[in-house]
C-alpha cells in the first residue's frame, strides 16, 4: 500500500470524514464551529492502468472513473509504453516501483473486452471478467463500460463504485440528464415547459418533477426513454412540488400547496389511487420528502418550529417528530434532505449566517457535521456508492453542480457550462 | 411615486370626476328639535327651522345649476380627467406588496396599499384578480415556493378580511423563479420578496373609492 497524502490542508472547503474531531454541533454557537480544513492522510490504493493497443477510448473512461471513485491513486502511465500481454507476463516489479498496488488490463476479445485486476503486491491476478462491448457509436456504449469501471471497483475495494448511474438536474426552465462524468448531456423536458425538483423512481426508467405553469402546476411522471409523461395521481389545481417516489417505487410523496399552506401528500402510482394527506400544516409548511432506504421512515422539511427544520415520520404519516437537532433561536433554517442510500445519514442544507452550508446528520449517533464553507452550497443528493455527495455551489462565480467525496474530501465540478441547480443523483443503472 | 402622494392625488382626481359625473345626492336634513324642547317654544323654533330648509334647497339647486353648466361646458375637460383617475388606479393597483426575509405576513407599512385594493374590488363588484407571490434567491428553491404560496395567501386573507368575497381572488407562487432583480445584494432581494396583483377580469367603467 501506498501512502497518498501527507497531512494535506485544502484550499476550498472540504470536510474531514468520518473519523475527525467535531466539525460542527449544531449545540456549538456559531462562532466556535470549526470547519475541518485539514485532515490526516487517507491511504488509498495506488491503482495503474496498463497500456495496451485499441480499446482507447474504454481505457479512457475507466481511467477517468477510477479517478473519480476517489478510492484510488491513479499512477499515471506514458501514452504508447509497451508492455508484454498475460497474465503470466505483467511486470509486476515495475509498475509496482511506480507506486501501483493493483494494475488494470483491459484486452480486446471476440465478444467485447477481457478485464483484469492484477495485485502486484502478490504478484498474482486478482479477478477477470469477460464483458460484451456495444460499438463506440451506440448510445449504451459509455454506460456499458461504466458498469465495467464499477465492477472493477468491487474487485479490488469489495464495494461497488457508482460511475453507472446519472443525474437529473435543472438547467434553464428543462430537466437534463448527465452521466456521472459529466457526458452524454441531454434535456427530457421542453424549453417551453417550467420543469422543477426531478427526482427518480427506483427503476431508473422514470422520473417526477414539478411541472410550474403559471405559478401553480401538478407532478408529472415521465419516462426517460419513450418521453410520454402524464401528471401523478392526487395533484390538486393549486401547487405541487418536491415528489420522491418510495424505495419500492409504488407509492409517490410530494408537498401540496394551496391557501392553507404546503402538507405532504401520498398516492399509489401503480395502481393510480389511493391518496393520503400525511401532514395538517395549518400554521406551517411541510415539503421536501426523502425516504430512507428500507422505506419505513422518511424526513422532511417543517416550519413547526418558526422556521424550517428537518422532522422525520413513518410513511403513513404516524410518529412525526424533529429529526436534525437545532438550538431554537440560534440555527439557521434547514432545506433539502436527502436520506443515504445505506440509511446511516441525512444530507441537508442549513443557512450559517445567512449562508447556506452543507451538513450532514449521523442517525445513529444524532451527531451533526458541517461539510463546507466556501461560497453557497445547496441542494445535496446522494451518489449511490454513499460518499459521494452532488450538491449546487456558487463557488466558482455561478451556480453550478459540484461533487464531494466524504472520506477524502476531494472536490470536482460535474461539467462546466451554464447554470444548473436542483441535482438527484440515481441508483446505480442497471442494463 | 409615493404611496400618499399617489394616493392624494387620485383623491383630487376621483373628486373631480365625480363632481363632473352627477350632481350629488341632496343633503340629509338637520336633526329635528329634540323631544325635550319646551312646547311653547316649539311653533317659532319649526318657523325658524322651515326657513332655514327653504334656505338650503335654494342654495343646493344654485349649486347643482352650477354644477350642470360646468358639466356641460367642460365635457371633453371631464372625460380626460376620468381617463386620467383611472389609469393612476389600475397604476396603483399593480402597486406590490413587500415582506421580511423568510416572513410572510404583511407588513405596517403595506397595510394602506391593501386598503385601497379592497375598496377599489368592493366598489367594483364584477373585477376578479390573481395575486403572484415571488420570493428572493435565498432558501432554497423549493421552500421559497411554499413561502411564496404563503405570501400570496396572505395578501388575500387580508383582503378577504377586509369583505372582499374569497372566490374572487385566486394565488399564484413562483418562487425565486422571476426575480425582478438578479443581483445578490439586500436591495435585490427586498425588491424580489414581493407579492403582484393582476386584475384578471374588470368592468368596462371602474367606480373610483373615495379615498
Amino acid at each position: 500500500m501506498r501512502r497518498a497524502f501527507s497531512t494535506l490542508t485544502l484550499i476550498a472547503s472540504l470536510a474531514y470524514w468520518p473519523t475527525g474531531p467535531l466539525a460542527a454541533q449544531d449545540s456549538v454557537p456559531p462562532e466556535a464551529i470549526r470547519v475541518g480544513i485539514t485532515y490526516t492522510p487517507g491511504v488509498r490504493p495506488g491503482v495503474v492502468m496498463l497500456p495496451g493497443n485499441g480499446l482507447d477510448s474504454v481505457r479512457a473512461i475507466v481511467a477517468r472513473d477510477l479517478d473519480y471513485s476517489d478510492r484510488f491513486e491513479v499512477v499515471p502511465t506514458t501514452p504508447g509504453q509497451s508492455v508484454p500481454r498475460g497474465p503470466r507476463t505483467v511486470n509486476y516489479q515495475l509498475w509496482r516501483n511506480l507506486g501501483a498496488d493493483y494494475a488494470v488490463d483491459l484486452t480486446p476479445d471476440p465478444i467485447g473486452i477481457v478485464a483484469r485486476v492484477h495485485d502486484l503486491g502478490g504478484a498474482t491476478l486478482r479477478q477477470e471478467g469477460r464483458f460484451p462491448l456495444p460499438a463506440p457509436g451506440a448510445p449504451e456504449f459509455r454506460m456499458v463500460v461504466h458498469r465495467i469501471s464499477d465492477e472493477i471497483v468491487r474487485w479490488i475495494t469489495g464495494q461497488s463504485g457508482s460511475a453507472a448511474s446519472r443525474l437529473l438536474l435543472v438547467e434553464g426552465t428543462r430537466i437534463w440528464l448527465v452521466d456521472a462524468d459529466g457526458a452524454g448531456r441531454y434535456p427530457l423536458t421542453s424549453a417551453a415547459d417550467r420543469a422543477l425538483s426531478p427526482a427518480w423512481a427506483p427503476d431508473g426508467r422514470r422520473f417526477a418533477y414539478t411541472l410550474l405553469g403559471e405559478g401553480r402546476g401538478p407532478v408529472m411522471i415521465q419516462d426517460l426513454i419513450t418521453g410520454q409523461r402524464s401528471a401523478a395521481p392526487g395533484a390538486s389545481a393549486d401547487l405541487n412540488i418536491t415528489p420522491t417516489f418510495s424505495p419500492d417505487g409504488a407509492t409517490l410523496l410530494w408537498a401540496r400547496s394551496g391557501e392553507d399552506g404546503t402538507d405532504l401528500y401520498t398516492a399509489d402510482v401503480g395502481r393510480n389511487c389511493c391518496v393520503q394527506r400525511l401532514t395538517v400544516g395549518r400554521y406551517s409548511d411541510n415539503l421536501s420528502p426523502t425516504f430512507a432506504p428500507d422505506g419505513r421512515r422518511l424526513a422532511f422539511v417543517s416550519t413547526r418550529p418558526g422556521l424550517p427544520q428537518v422532522y422525520a415520520m413513518a410513511p403513513d404519516g404516524t410518529g412525526q417528530e424533529l429529526l436534525v437537532p437545532f438550538d431554537f433561536g440560534a440555527t439557521g433554517p434547514s432545506h433539502a434532505p436527502d436520506w443515504s442510500p445505506d440509511g446511516t445519514n441525512v444530507v441537508f442544507h442549513r443557512e450559517l449566517r445567512g449562508v447556506p452550508q452543507l451538513f450532514v446528520y449521523d442517525v445513529a449517533a444524532r451527531r451533526v457535521r458541517q461539510l463546507t464553507s466556501a461560497g453557497r452550497n445547496e441542494d445535496p443528493t446522494w451518489a449511490p456508492d454513499g460518499r459521494h455527495i452532488a450538491f449546487v455551489s456558487d463557488r466558482s462565480g455561478r451556480r453550478q453542480i459540484w461533487i464531494l467525496d466524504l472520506e477524502s474530501g476531494r472536490l470536482r465540478q460535474l461539467f462546466s457550462p451554464g447554470a444548473a441547480r436542483l441535482p438527484a443523483w440515481s441508483r446505480r443503472l442497471a442494463p | 411615486m409615493h404611496t400618499s402622494t399617489r394616493l392624494a392625488l387620485l383623491a383630487l382626481l376621483a373628486a373631480t370626476a365625480a363632481c363632473g359625473a352627477k350632481p350629488q345626492p341632496e343633503q340629509p336634513l338637520p336633526q329635528q328639535q329634540p323631544q325635550t324642547q319646551p312646547a311653547v317654544n316649539a311653533d317659532s323654533a319649526r318657523q325658524a327651522q322651515e326657513a332655514a330648509d327653504r334656505q338650503r334647497r335654494r342654495a343646493d339647486s344654485l349649486a347643482a345649476a352650477a354644477r350642470d353648466s360646468a358639466m356641460r361646458a367642460n365635457a371633453a375637460a371631464t372625460n380626460a380627467v376620468t381617463a386620467a383617475a383611472r389609469a393612476e388606479a389600475e397604476r396603483m393597483f399593480a402597486d406590490q406588496i413587500h415582506f421580511e426575509y423568510d416572513k410572510f405576513d404583511v407588513r405596517p407599512e403595506d397595510q394602506a396599499i391593501l386598503d385601497w385594493k379592497a375598496r377599489l374590488l368592493l366598489a367594483n363588484p364584477s373585477m376578479t384578480l390573481r395575486i403572484s407571490g415571488h420570493a428572493d434567491d435565498r432558501g432554497s428553491d423549493e421552500y421559497n415556493l411554499a413561502l411564496s404560496n404563503r405570501r400570496a395567501s396572505a395578501a388575500k386573507r387580508y383582503l378577504v378580511n377586509k369583505g372582499v368575497p374569497d372566490d374572487r381572488i385566486v394565488v399564484d407562487s413562483y418562487g425565486e423563479e422571476r426575480p425582478l432583480d438578479t443581483a445578490a445584494t439586500e436591495e435585490a432581494w427586498a425588491r424580489n420578496r414581493r407579492d403582484e396583483f393582476v386584475l384578471t377580469a374588470s368592468p368596462a367603467t371602474w367606480s373610483l373609492p373615495t379615498p
